[in-house]
């Protein structure tokens, strides 16, 4: 809003929004400040906040005991392989329904909206025994499959709200130009769609990342990802505080990262186009 | 060569029938315009002879050659759009390098059609822009520049003009109709404007609710309108349509007479009426005038600076032998 | 508009996506079905045969079934009520002009990009341990006695956990929506004499109401099927056994999935009645 405000309401609003802003952040700072304590001062009573000797210890411990590198790569195969391998997919299902919409479109759109719907745990026992019985189970390979399904319907919706934003018009201008229907997807519209398509990418992986449910069901310790990593640290072992806070610091920082980027994105995907 | 022949083609939306069975022929390097009110069907026409949309029945053959299942990238035909559609991601020589690169055409010969294209066209400055960086009449000669390069049988422009200011508008009437007497190509053009169909066609294909109204050239439309509806769409300001009395005295269930062909008359005249408004413009006066007893107003262009202002009485003089008449069913008696 | 060409061309591109969210839908669906109606205990003697409804009476009139609607209930609840209500307030808030906006709106969105794992993980060790968490120093500090969250209060403190993570969501979308509200409108209101409390409630909420409808049909699918939250801390013990939680118990731990498999049903329908509403909504916005 384009509106003349006190300075001092501005001073007030600003002193109120970075005080609950810090404190919703706070237990991530926490988190973060003491992955680099000692185990003792971890749990100092009573805690220290910032003036405590700094040491990196903990990343090299959680990373020899647990193989932190390998449980990260998994996490980067399954969430980078189940969203790449999605957008292939949903990229020319978009094409059609965005271009060449037909009455069942909005039936088709709606219906794979309801597929997301389904409650994982209703299908878990099948998925596990289908897993099974094609030797999927804890494998980087079966996970990548199940969390490209789960989100291949928002990353088709993402991608239909980019495409419908491109005029038909410059695609039927390809069309008289020569191009086939592959160039037309190839040259013309994948590249004016660059953003959209950059915007699903982020936020999918960020969600395939964070899976918690089919991570930690269908995997036991090859394919483990990050998820199971830090789960794994839930039955306690002693003084382990800036151990897990290490552990979990590693786990999130990379999203913490892609996601400060995807906000905007964030809203689109996650209410399908309802909200703007 | 571009002779495009229209042959029994409809086409239909589901249960609607935009373009009833239609016959046409576009003579090779003929400039031929398609006009009427919007929803007319002229756009969806020209989609149609495009291959952007399937016929739902009859032929279409590109000279003489049956094109009706053939995609509309092998129909050997450009288009120009009237968003103009240009690759807002590619440089503008990029865009005219598009579809002589869709065709395989090699390097140099890219090279040397954009430069020629670029020079008529006054882009060879902005070749390395993107469209984004244009204005709006810079955007349009790049359409017009990808559809020349790939040296097409026939050009295709859809509302072209419609979206840009009134001044270059004229100007791009201009350069479009130039660049026909240049090349000499096949050229359809759609357009809702009859001032521009009347300045550029060679042919005027006038049409309503997807019938062909009338066929012929712009003078052919001027003098003698088949009907009504091309007497009132042709010719600016409308032609007056009287009915009634006045018209049964020309043996004519209505008479037409163009603005133009009545003349102001001191003293008396044929007619008499009261000025409403009077547009005065420096080269012609236009009268639009009530109380005739005639229609509901008549309109007058007069020729000069006519001294009348509102509410004064006018006479009036038709010019007999500029009367068009028309029977009940709207057609005219020859 | 298009041509046959471009339309067979469409169902061919669509056609991968589809069939395989179909098989994804339709095979598990279908074998969950299945296995409802049949004793199945995989450890202790496998298919025992056809049993009709006997799973889906035997599942709502087990001991653990009301409890655990009740928590899920309670979970689901107090979680909508927290983040919507928190949720506008925020984002009326972060809609004011300050300085700083991008780096606070940065701060308010983090815990969403945290994974549950390590959201539930830290609560409960960090925050939540009776003995060195930070709530426990916090109540020394005042003199109270620590609380045991996790098993004297267990639901608030799931509640806590969970709100954590979906405030921002909540936020983020309100405060989406807030922005798109012209502000012209609010001008006007203004200039008619109206004070901010019923700027609010006769311009800004109305505007927010499709909003906070979304938020709360689509957190409600999520909250539903919350499972990593409870799985790290609680393990469904104090009352944290959620009808999720509980139908993975009865398939993965007791190994009971004619049982688990009638709850998952139970579960598909109630997600489904959710779903119906957001769907309604999402496909009006379609048309426009």
């Amino acid at each position: 809003m384009a509106r003349a405000v006190t300075q001092k309401r501005k001073m007030i609003n600003t002193a109120l929004a970075w005080t609950i802003g810090l404190l919703i952040f706070f237990p991530i700072l926490w988190t973060i400040l003491t992955s680099f304590k000692t185990e003792a001062t971890a749990i100092a009573d009573p805690p220290v906040f910032l003036f405590f000797d700094w040491t990196l210890e903990n990343y090299s411990v959680v990373q020899e005991r647990s193989n932190y590198m390998q449980f990260l790569w998994n996490s980067i195969i399954i969430a980078g392989g189940s969203t790449i391998l999605g957008v292939i997919i949903a990229v020319p299902a978009a094409w059609s329904m965005a271009f060449v919409p037909s009455r069942r479109t909005k039936d088709i759109l709606l219906w794979m909206l309801s597929t997301k719907m389904l409650p994982a745990v209703g299908v878990l026992y099948p998925i596990y025994l289908l897993f099974i019985e094609l030797g999927l189970l804890d494998t980087r390979v079966g996970l990548t499959v199940v969390l490209m399904l789960i989100n291949l319907p928002i990353i088709v919706w993402m991608l239909y709200t980019y495409f419908r934003e491109i005029p038909g018009e410059i695609l039927e201008a390809a069309r008289m130009d020569g191009a086939g229907l592959r160039e037309e997807i190839l040259y013309v519209l994948t590249p004016m769609a660059v953003p959209g398509i950059a915007s699903t990418l982020l936020l999918n992986f960020i969600l395939a990342w964070n899976e918690a449910f089919w991570t930690l069901n269908l995997t036991a310790a090859k394919a483990a990802p990050l998820t199971a990593f830090i789960a794994s640290y839930s039955s306690p072992e002693g003084l382990f505080y800036a151990k897990l806070s290490a552990a979990s610091t590693m786990a999130i920082a990379p999203i913490l990262i892609l996601g400060w980027f995807s906000q905007k994105q964030l809203v689109r995907g996650l209410t399908f186009g309802a909200v703007k | 060569m571009g002779q495009i022949t229209l042959e029994k083609v409809t086409k239909s939306f589901g249960e609607v029938e935009v373009i009833p069975p239609l016959d046409l022929t576009i003579e090779d390097g003929e400039f031929t315009v398609f006009v009427g009110p919007s929803g007319c069907g002229k756009s969806t026409l020209l989609r149609l002879i495009a291959g952007l949309e399937d016929i739902t029945s009859g032929t279409i053959r590109i000279d003489g050659a049956d094109a009706t299942n053939i995609p509309p990238a092998k129909r050997g035909l450009a288009m120009v759009f009237q968003s103009y559609a240009l690759y807002p991601h590619m440089s503008v020589r990029k865009n005219i390098a598009f579809p002589m690169r869709m065709a395989g055409i090699d390097k140099a010969e890219q090279d040397r059609r954009i430069e020629q294209a670029a020079a008529a066209l006054n882009l060879t400055d902005y070749l390395d822009r993107r469209p984004g960086q244009l204005s709006g009449g810079q955007r349009q000669r790049v359409a017009i520049g990808r559809a020349i390069v790939r040296e097409p049988s026939a050009f295709l422009f859809d509302e072209p003009l419609s979206n840009l200011d009134a001044a270059l508008r004229v100007g791009m009437r201009l350069e479009i109709s130039e660049l026909h007497k240049r090349l000499a190509t096949t050229m359809i053009y759609v357009t809702h404007d009859q001032v521009e169909a009347m300045t550029m066609a060679d042919k005027i294909v006038v049409l309503r609710a997807g019938n062909i109204e009338q066929v012929g050239s712009p003078l052919d439309l001027y003098h003698a309108p088949q009907n009504i509806f091309v007497a009132g769409f042709i010719g600016s300001p409308k032609m007056n349509l009287i009915e009634g009395a006045e018209a049964k005295k020309h043996n004519a269930h209505t008479i037409g007479i163009r603005p133009e062909h009545i003349d102001v008359t001191e003293g008396s005249g044929t007619w008499t009426g009261t000025v409403g408004v009077a547009e005065h413009l420096g080269s012609d006066t236009f009268f639009h005038i009530h109380q005739t007893g005639l229609a509901e107003s008549l309109t007058v262009r007069a020729p000069g600076e006519v001294n009348l202002r509102h509410g004064d009485t006018i006479h009036l003089t038709p010019r007999e032998d500029q009367i068009h008449r028309f029977n009940a069913e709207g057609l005219r008696i020859p | 508009m298009a041509t046959k060409h471009s339309r067979s061309a469409a169902r061919l591109m669509m056609a991968p996506a589809v069939i395989l969210l179909l098989g994804w839908m339709l095979v598990p669906l279908t074998m969950t079905l299945y296995f409802s109606f049949k004793r199945y205990l995989p450890m202790r003697g496998g298919d025992q045969g056809w049993v009709g409804f006997e799973n889906y009476v035997r599942f709502v009139t087990s001991t653990a079934f009301w409890p655990s609607v009740q928590a899920t209930l309670i979970i689901v609840g107090s979680v909508l009520v927290i983040t919507v209500a928190f949720g506008v307030l925020l984002a009326l808030l972060l809609d004011q002009p300050m300085w700083g906006q991008g780096i606070v709106r940065i701060l308010v969105i983090a815990p969403f990009f945290v994974m549950p794992t390590v959201s539930a993980l830290v609560w409960k060790n960090m925050f939540m341990d009776p003995v060195n968490g930070l709530f426990a120093h916090l109540w020394k500090f005042f003199g109270a006695a620590p609380i045991e969250w996790l098993s004297q209060a267990s639901l608030t403190s799931i509640v806590i956990i969970v709100s954590w993570q979906w405030l921002p969501f909540a936020t983020l979308i309100l405060l989406t929506a807030i922005q798109s509200l012209d502000s012209e409108q609010l001008e006007a209101a203004e200039m008619d004499g109206a004070p901010p409390l019923s700027r609010f409630g006769f311009i800004i909420l109305p505007h927010l109401a499709r909003a906070i409808t979304i938020v709360v049909l689509i957190q409600t699918i999520f909250l539903l099927a919350i499972f990593a939250e409870i799985f790290v801390t609680t393990q469904g013990s104090f009352g944290t056994r959620t009808l999720t939680y509980l139908i993975y118990q009865r398939v993965l731990e007791s190994q009971n999935v004619g049982l688990g498999s009638a709850g998952g049903i139970y579960a598909v329908i109630l997600a489904n009645i959710v779903a119906i509403f957001l769907m309604r909504i999402v496909g009006k916005n379609l048309d426009a």
